[in-house]
């Protein structure tokens, strides 16, 4: 087992004028599941590869625990890089399904038997060994897959995307699977998504990273909280928070027809008359006609106890961006009221946003103001 | 939600097919029973105005990705399966969704490698298809292809003259991009290595391996022929300033690989002393666009070189050395490669592709001859050729009957 550290890693690949890694830092813990999530093309697989040793660094270093990697082969890393897809060969038993690569690396046949059997112990396998794949259930055959990593027994697992073909069921609850035996395990971990639910449920702490640069690297529950700047903000969450540029006025910020108040402290800092004001569905409140955010109301979603209104609003949004780096023009206001009293669609409501839970960043660099 | 199929020229007859139903379920009126490599969706062939294709029951994202990486790859001249459309938007007739569909062109004459080796096989097989496989992946890698899922199931065999020419199928996982790091193809060899390792070990469980043959030790044999051939390909030498007839030696032995150097950058040293060259821009089938040139025949590379072969012993043996290349070619096509071709009787003529068949014939012819002590007119060799070793080789335009291997990942019935 082992820390991790990127250290000011940096990654510019021949051709490019920018860096797909620019100045990495981020130290993991022994033991930690640190998810690496971002748009495509924000350099995840790249950070990964580095880590393996797959990828040159130009600049900064890689540690794992108190061994500077940064030019070592992967072979002398002690990594296993789990493949993002790992087929299951019918013909060989559930055992020599995930020990078989341990074959290949040389390991003694009573050494590779006792790792299967303990990967199998771990993975509710053991009754299983000597079927063959065929004989199981598809859940049963993802931990197979499962089984092939860990019994290679190394001081950090790599997983990229492993879950990206799964079927929407099987994946849900690959992820609990995979997430509750890392914990089990107590092995390092680093995984990489670009699916923020995946990320947000699975990581110990999560790292958002977007053009080779990190945004953010916080718990789930302090990135929700407090989101560093105006990508996290919409990145993160789903539904995504409702982003607006506001005025701010003496002592607050103009939103529709309400002044929040804002301490001036938290203003002081921001670079022009407008700032981005965040607020998520769930921290809107219904309030009376000609105050706070007027929204028509679109489509209304009900999920029982609660339900979820998406909109449209007058209110300046923010300009969002897609996964490719696309302008999204225009995206629903999206509120979560009460669902046994859900407004009707085509109806106007007003929204304020609940006290204490504005988000505030500067119009300009997107950096959050305040705490 | 409404059926959307997306393709480039889409055949109506396409909206005829089950689309309520699981690809799994499909009735067997549709469907083409040929051998499949292992998977992790469900692949059916389909036939349809004709033609048989591949309809492969995956995730929408990844089915429209997919669709536009192989059209690309198509497009770059890459040999891989010829996209055919999408299908999405699918619900059964309870409205319940369905996965989309990617549909390819099934690749004729091609064999995914079990069905390989649930024949009589050669031997040797094993090694002659890692090596096709090591081509692929160069030519892959020169373009920038990074595949993150090599493996002999993601890749189909023709014959080659007696070798294996191999084609891409499975592009779920590929990348393209400018260039490739040196890191990155060491990722996809590894992950090679690794899935062949395991897929002959596999075929060593269930008893299909040659003899003699080791899973491991083939298995490395990707990385060796790979480094071989990418370092060939694209290796830096330097030389004194006297040996300059390396130049060309170096080109011979690039053609001689199957490889045309389209730029090859030459430098000298500061002083002058030495020279050093680098070929920069490769391309694949030296032979193939010869002999397509000529005749207008398109083959493999191996049987490409074969037939330039034949066709230089017809024009040494009519005496024609003088005569223009083309014209010669022509005549050969007309009167040799032509009528032996057309020999065959309709019902064998699925058995081989006919460049395949005119290898085979050739090789009888020398079996025969050397049998004989003399020489045998090619015409005798097909004759006996079409009578006694057409007649018992399996169908390969679409072969029929051998066991296909589905590994499903999705969520059968939930346990835990
Ligand atoms: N060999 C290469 N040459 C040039 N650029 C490259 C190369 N490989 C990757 N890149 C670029 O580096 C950037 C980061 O790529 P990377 O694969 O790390 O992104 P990612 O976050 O994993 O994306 P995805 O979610 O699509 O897998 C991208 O812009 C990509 O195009
Ligand atoms: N166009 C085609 N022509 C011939 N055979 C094909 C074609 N498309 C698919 N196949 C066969 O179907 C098999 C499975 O296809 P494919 O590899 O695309 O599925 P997959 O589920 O994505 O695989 P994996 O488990 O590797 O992700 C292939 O190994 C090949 O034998
Ligand atoms: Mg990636
Ligand atoms: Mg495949």
């Amino acid at each position: 087992m082992a820390t991790v550290k990127f250290d000011e890693a940096t990654r510019l690949y021949p051709g490019n004028d920018k860096p797909s890694v620019d100045r990495l830092n981020i130290d993991i813990e022994d033991g930690e599941f640190l998810v690496l999530v971002g748009p495509s093309g924000c350099g995840k697989s790249t950070s990964l590869r580095m880590l393996a040793g797959l990828e040159e660094v130009n600049a900064g270093k890689i540690w794992i625990g108190d061994r500077d990697v940064t030019n070592l082969s992967p072979k002398d890393r002690d990594v296993a890089m789990v493949f993002q897809n790992y087929a299951l060969y019918p013909h060989m038993t559930v055992a020599d399904n995930m020990g078989f690569a341990l074959k290949i690396a040389g390991v003694d046949k009573g050494e590779i038997r006792k790792r299967v059997e303990e990967a199998a112990k771990i993975l509710d396998l053991e009754q299983y060994l000597e079927r063959k794949p065929k004989a199981l259930s598809g859940g049963q055959r993802q931990r197979v897959a499962m089984g092939r990593a860990i019994v290679r027994s190394p001081q950090v697992f790599l997983m990229d995307e492993p879950l990206s073909n799964l079927d929407a069921k099987l994946r849900v609850q690959t992820r609990t699977q995979i997430a509750s035996l890392q914990r089990r395990l107590g092995v390092t971990t680093v995984y990489v998504t670009h699916d923020q639910v995946e990320a947000m449920t699975m990581g110990d702490r999560v790292a958002v990273l977007k053009d080779g640069l990190l945004m953010q690297c916080d718990t789930p529950r302090h990135m929700y909280d407090h989101p560093n700047n105006v990508f996290v903000a919409g990145f993160i969450g789903s539904p995504a928070m409702n982003l607006l540029d506001v005025d701010v006025t003496d002592g607050g910020v103009q939103v529709g027809g309400s002044k929040i108040p804002v301490e001036r402290a938290r203003l002081d800092s921001s670079s022009g008359k407008q700032v981005t004001l965040g607020v998520r569905p769930e921290d809107l409140e219904l309030t009376s006609e000609g105050q706070g955010i007027p929204v028509t109301v679109d489509v209304v979603e009900e999920l029982g106890a609660d339900a979820y209104i998406y909109g449209s609003t007058n209110a300046k949004q923010h300009a969002d961006f897609d996964e490719s780096g696309a302008e999204v023009p225009e995206r629903p206001f999206i509120a979560r009221v009460d669902g046994r009293r859900p407004p009707a669609k085509g109806e106007t409501v007003y929204l304020a946003p609940k006290s204490g839970h504005v988000h505030l960043f500067d119009a300009g660099s997107g950096q959050r103001l305040g705490d | 939600m409404a059926l959307n199929i997306t393709a480039s020229r889409p055949d109506p007859a396409l909206l005829d097919l089950p689309w309520e139903l699981p690809l799994e379920t499909w009735p067997e009126e549709h469907l083409a029973a040929l051998p499949r490599g292992i998977s992790r969706h469900v692949v059916r062939f389909v036939k349809l105005s004709g033609r048989v294709l591949a309809v492969k029951e995956i995730k929408a994202d990844i089915a429209a990705r997919e669709y536009q990486m192989l059209r690309v790859l198509n497009r770059i001249e890459v040999p891989c399966v010829e996209p055919f459309g999408v299908v999405s938007g699918r619900v059964d007739v309870n409205g319940n969704p369905l996965d989309a569909c990617l549909i390819t062109r099934h690749l004729q004459f091609s064999l995914p490698y079990r069905a390989l080796f649930s024949q009589s096989l050669r031997v040797g097989t094993s090694t002659r298809l890692i090596d096709a496989l090591a081509v692929l992946l160069v030519r892959l890698h020169l373009t920038g292809f990074w595949w993150g899922d090599v493996s002999l199931s993601n890749t189909l065999f023709r014959r080659d003259a007696g070798a294996f020419a191999a084609y891409l199928v499975d592009a779920e996982t590929g990348e393209l991009h400018q260039a490739l790091t040196d890191g990155q193809r060491e990722h996809d060899l590894d992950i090679a290595r690794v899935n062949i390792a395991g897929e002959l070990m596999d075929l060593e469980a269930g008893g299909f391996l040659e003899a003699g043959t080791d899973a491991i030790d083939t298995s490395n044999r990707i990385v060796t022929r790979y480094t071989e051939l990418w370092n060939e390909l694209t290796g830096l030498e330097r030389f004194e300033k006297g040996d300059r007839w390396r130049v060309d030696e170096r080109i011979r032995r690039l053609n001689e690989l199957g490889f045309d150097v389209d730029e090859l950058a030459i430098s000298t040293d500061f002083d002058g002393t030495h020279i050093a060259i680098q070929p920069k821009v490769v391309d694949a089938g030296h032979h193939s666009r010869r002999l397509l040139r000529l005749t207008g025949l398109d083959v493999e590379e191996n049987q490409a070189r074969r037939l330039l072969n034949d066709l230089d012993s017809y024009r040494a043996g009519t005496d024609r050395q003088n005569d223009d290349e083309e014209i010669v070619a022509h005549d050969w096509l007309a009167r040799i490669y032509e009528p032996i071709t057309r020999t065959v009787p309709r019902d064998l003529a699925g058995k081989l592709a006919p460049a395949e068949l005119f290898h085979e014939v050739l090789e009888h012819r020398w079996y025969m001859s050397e049998r004989a002590g003399h020489d045998i007119p090619i015409e005798d060799a097909i004759r006996d050729y079409v009578a006694t070793v057409l007649p018992s080789k399996p169908d390969e335009a679409t072969v029929v009957g051998v066991d296909t291997v589905e590994m499903p990942v999705v969520a059968m019935f939930d346990d835990h």
